[in-house]
């Protein structure tokens, strides 16, 4: 039997190089004779490893990286094809530890498939929970949601199965699921490995989402910065659509639901429901004012649920095993899992699915390893550029919706961008302010301005002007920003800059003035 | 993708464009990222078609295309880099590494360089944040960047 090898296809791998080895790689199997084939996967998410290359073997894959074309040789020499040792192997792939304490309920299956094959995805338990869906009542799929305790991995954390018995109970000729994939938070990139690397779980969880609800159609909004991951889904639901699990009757059941891929255009904000809808329908990606909620009133004016890529793609193992199985896992009002995305200056970079419950010094330190220039972790900031900065001291904060609230910060989409003691955090305080202004819609005042009356007023503090003064109307300027704006946008921006102010207060200080030389 | 077509051809060709992706919902989107694939940017001329076949006005498809980051007024390079620039980025020297690809090509974001090879823009994440610093190159991802590779980088796009 033809050897199978594993070469990612992740845009973080291919960042890395990953074509080129898998070109290589297919050169030098060819001129060699070998019996080989090269599967393009997705990544199992240990990008400092990547690209990362695995052979299946009799006792299972084994794994090797980071691997360069210059590499290629010397592993196809050492007996790569049966698994063979190598200065660049790391044994078996289950067994690294970073993947072993991981509890893999939603990314069970990013980086083992090949994310294209629909056979794979069925033989690693794909369509398990669309065809128990099939066979429940609308209201009984989203009584087991509800029960399962997910709540939107977007942000805001707002229970799904509440959100889509709201649809569910709202007539309408027409309604619509919306999947949010406009990943647009810094050190965030969940969203993208899962299109990339199981399409399918995605498409199920819409297919689910819509027998719930009975919404016919659904769209996936995904950012134009993604073009893997459009190229990916796209092909997922042409696939998907043929083999008739989407269409007229869903997996044969006489239910009708459909999707399509959008592409959107740069716009940071269409990250936030209401401007993705306008987005949508043509619009520009201004915030809507709520009520009325989506629900009620969504794309189109009809009936929308509107989920971030993960809560849809958890879907469907709460279908297939249960709410009571997934519930088990987590702490106090957050269940389940979360894939934790570790980024920035960080030695372990990647994606790390777990259970909701882990102190963020946990995660920086041990798993993510400390920070990749080896210098002391000044802050870390988790939720994305709307995410509060948190130092040291708070690095008992186990990662938990209510407990990051508590302490003045978010878990968001659950990225977190490790810095050392080289940031100027009056700097990050200014990009956050800096980055609002780029990305407002302008429709309402204290985003619109106050973003820029920000960036001024960063500068002056930096310039040494009247700094006692300028603080405080910075932190005055967040006030009204953070209960004045109309979405997370402008009402968020103020967790990077006050909690940048209130943790680490020395890089606020006036740079003392060098006395001119006589 | 052609820099000199006629307004006569902008017209025409935005018109087979608009009339074969009208019947979908909300069509204006995907709309004109089509022409600005078929053109390389939204041409002026574009727009009154756009506006007359949708039923809307002028003003509100201007409204849409001068909203959207993506949507070009005129031509850009031949080829296309665009740096991150957000926090990931930053946490492993982004900053310092945009001012060098800026002093290498002589020129600002937002900015084509006077031999039109190649224009530089700023982008708020790739997703590819654990592999800080990256840039996308012509739609290619590139991480872990550092100044040799941004040196190749710029080689490439001047070659």
């Amino acid at each position: 039997m033809s050897v199978r090898i594993f070469v990612p296809q992740d845009a973080a791998a291919l960042a890395l190089g990953a074509d080129r080895v898998a070109k290589a790689l297919s050169q030098e199997i060819g001129t060699r004779g070998l019996d080989a084939t090269i599967v393009r996967n997705g990544s199992r998410g240990l990008h400092w490893l990547e690209p990362m290359i695995e052979i299946e073997t009799a006792q299972g894959r084994v794994a090797y990286g980071p691997v360069k074309t210059s590499d290629v040789a010397s592993l196809l020499d050492a007996g790569l094809s049966t698994g063979g040792n190598h200065p660049l192997c790391l044994g078996k792939t289950e067994d690294l530890p970073f993947l072993k304490n991981q509890t893999r309920l939603t990314f069970a299956r990013c980086g083992i498939i090949d994310p294209l094959s629909l056979e794979d995805y069925k033989a690693h338990d794909g369509l398990k929970g669309l065809a128990k869906a099939v066979a429940m009542t609308s209201a009984d799929v989203v009584t087991q949601v509800t029960e399962s305790g997910l709540r939107g991995r977007g942000g805001a954390g707002f229970p799904t199965g509440i959100k889509w018995k709201t649809v569910l109970d709202t007539a309408g000729d027409r309604k619509y699921i919306v999947c949010n994939a406009d990943e647009g938070d810094s050190g965030t990139f969940a969203d993208r490995m899962i299109m990339e690397g199981d399409p399918f779980v995605v498409i199920e969880g819409m297919a689910i989402a819509g027998l719930a609800t009975l919404a016919t159609k659904g769209f996936v909004y995904i950012r134009s910065e993604y073009p893997h991951a459009i190229a990916t889904m796209t092909e997922a639901v042409e696939i998907a659509r043929t083999a008739g699990i989407l269409g007229s009757s869903v997996m044969g059941s006489g239910r009708a639901f459909d999707m399509e891929i959008r592409t959107g255009a740069g716009a940071y904000v269409c990250g936030e429901e209401t401007a993705l809808l306008n987005s949508l329908e043509g619009k520009r990606g201004i915030v809507r004012a709520k009520p009325p909620l989506p629900a009620h009133k969504g794309l189109f004016n009809c009936p929308t649920v509107i989920n971030n890529v993960i809560s849809l793609a958890s879907v469907p193992i709460i279908m297939d095993k249960g709410a009571a199985f997934y519930k088990d896992f987590g702490m106090g009002r957050s269940r389940g899992t979360i894939p934790i995305q570790i980024a920035g200056n960080v030695k372990h970079g990647g994606l790390y699915e777990a259970a909701f419950g882990l102190t963020l010094g946990q995660i920086v330190d041990e798993i993510g390893g400390g920070t990749a220039t080896g210098r002391p972790v000044k802050a870390v900031q988790v939720g994305g550029p709307l995410g509060a900065y948190f130092p040291r001291a708070l690095f008992d904060t186990p990662f938990d919706y209510e407990a990051f609230a508590a302490k003045d910060g978010l878990i968001g989409h659950a990225g977190i961008t490790v810095f050392d003691d080289t940031a100027d955090m009056l700097k990050q305080a200014r990009f956050a302010m800096e980055f609002c202004a780029i990305e407002s819609c302008g429709k309402c005042t204290p985003c619109r301005i106050g973003s820029t009356r920000g960036v001024e007023t960063a500068d002056k503090i930096a310039q040494g002007i009247e700094p006692e003064k300028n603080l405080a109307l910075l932190a005055d300027l967040c006030n009204t920003m953070k209960f004045g704006s109309l979405c997370a946008l402008g009402g968020f921006t103020p967790y990077p800059v006050t909690s940048a102010m209130n943790h680490f207060p020395d890089d606020f200080r006036p740079v003392p003035l060098v006395e001119a030389a006589e | 993708m052609n820099l000199h077509v006629s307004s006569r051809d902008i017209g025409e060709r935005t018109l087979d464009i608009v009339s074969e992706m009208k019947s979908l919902e909300g069509p204006l989107l995907p709309i004109l990222h089509e022409i600005q694939a078929e053109f390389g940017y939204v041409p002026q001329e574009a727009v009154p078609v756009i506006a007359r076949e949708l039923n809307l006005s002028r003003a509100e498809v201007h409204g849409v295309v001068s909203f959207y980051h993506d949507y070009r007024d005129h031509p850009a390079g031949r080829h296309v880099l665009k740096l991150c620039r957000a926090e990931a980025c930053q946490a492993m020297g982004g900053d310092a590494l945009a001012e060098r690809v800026k002093s290498l090509l002589g020129i600002d974001f937002h900015q084509t360089t006077l031999d039109g090879a190649v224009t530089l823009e700023p982008v708020y994440c790739l997703g590819l944040c654990s592999t800080a610093p990256a840039a996308m190159l012509d739609g290619e991802v590139h991480g872990r960047l550092d100044a040799d590779a941004v040196r190749d980088l710029v080689a490439e796009v001047r070659a």
